[in-house]
């Protein structure tokens, strides 16, 4: 028994790789407001 | 250099493409070499200082990266080796590449400045300006010596990690430097005779392509030999213990013995498989993590008197 392989849909493709986009720039956003916190925590001796 | 429209960027490019685009595997040595640079300081570093450095010196190289190879998406087209790249593949557009690249680069220089000093911003800036304009841009299509002098561009990361640490430049930073220098040509050109075919192919004046295998060989062995005293200068000015000291006379006494078997060499016909080169350019990539592991250990263990 094998599954028969999904059609490809280029829409569906469309949006998978933008929502993987949006997903690795809200963690690099993340980790820049981290960033940020820590250096200003060290810069101000905290 | 065009790659048509028509087939680039049918579908957004991934963030595994844009990652890609940074050369993780590059980006690696350059965080390990950054990495020991700043722990072989004579300096403690505040630990989130020190970790913004290390980013900004990889996110850095990332965005040089990316520019790079912006400027070359033709070149890399005509290469067996690099086709599969997200912009000569098509799976990326070039103003992505680019912004991406400017915008990595322009960051990581501000966030060095803020988070660490201007000193070390302005090494880094001037080191991703070397790397994308004085190497691709200028050196690259122009002379076979491009790899000697674009090769400063790899040499930085020591030298702002130092910088990072010790707050100035002094001779242990620039020795670090003139290794890694010193270092690449061999290394590269080891890479370059056996993708010969390639470099020839899309037009790149590689030193095996224009002064021949003979005259390569030749020069790999004088940097070689170049090579083992200056690796042995941290140890004879003082800044390093012996560890250091065995260690860099041991490597780079093998780095020699494979750079004199290289020299020896000819290629036999089309054929030849090239072992000898393939194993001078794999143990060059071990020598450098090996030195400059040697460097950091000898910092923490012998110079503090923990090991005799």
């Amino acid at each position: 028994m094998t599954d028969k392989p999904e059609p490809f849909d280029p829409a569906e493709e469309r949006r998978r790789i933008i929502a993987g986009r949006n997903k690795a720039l809200g963690l690099t956003l993340l980790a820049c407001v981290v960033l940020f916190f820590a250096i200003t925590m060290v810069k101000m001796n905290l | 250099m065009s790659i048509p429209h028509s087939h680039a960027a049918a579908l957004p490019a991934s963030w595994r493409d844009f990652f890609a685009l940074t050369k993780p595997r590059v980006m690696t040595l350059v965080i390990f070499t950054g990495l020991c640079g700043l722990l072989a300081a004579p300096v403690r570093i505040n630990p989130v200082v020190g970790f913004v450095a290390i980013l900004c010196i990889a996110v850095g190289a990332g965005g040089a990266a990316a520019l790079n190879q912006w400027w070359e998406a033709d070149i890399d087209a005509g290469m067996k080796r690099t086709r599969n790249r997200p912009l000569p593949s098509g799976r990326m557009e070039r103003e992505s590449a680019r912004d991406f690249g400017v915008m990595l680069s322009a960051a990581s220089v501000m966030v060095m400045g803020l988070g660490v000093s201007w000193l070390c911003a302005a090494i880094l800036a001037g080191s991703i300006f070397y790397y994308s304009v004085v190497y691709t841009v200028w050196l690259k299509p122009r002379t076979p010596q491009n790899i000697v002098i674009g090769g400063g561009a790899g040499a930085f990361p020591p030298l702002i990690g130092w910088v990072a640490a010790t707050g100035h430049v002094s001779l242990m930073p620039v020795l670090l430097f003139t290794i890694i220098f010193m270092w690449t040509p061999p290394h590269f050109w080891a890479l370059a005779l056996f993708v010969k075919t390639d470099y020839a192919k899309v037009g790149i004046p590689m030193m095996p392509v224009v002064a021949g295998e003979r005259s390569t060989r030749r020069q790999m062995l004088v940097y070689s030999i170049l090579l083992l005293p200056i690796t042995l200068l941290p140890w004879w000015v003082g800044d390093t213990g012996a560890l250091y000291g065995i260690s860099a006379a041991l490597l780079s006494g093998a780095f020699l013995i494979f750079a004199i078997r290289v020299w020896l060499r000819e290629r036999q016909g089309e054929e030849d498989r090239m072992v000898p080169e393939k194993q001078m350019f794999a143990f060059s990539v071990f020598y450098l993590f090996a030195l400059f592991g040697a460097l950091v250990a000898d910092r923490w263990l012998v110079m503090p008197g923990v090991l005799h």
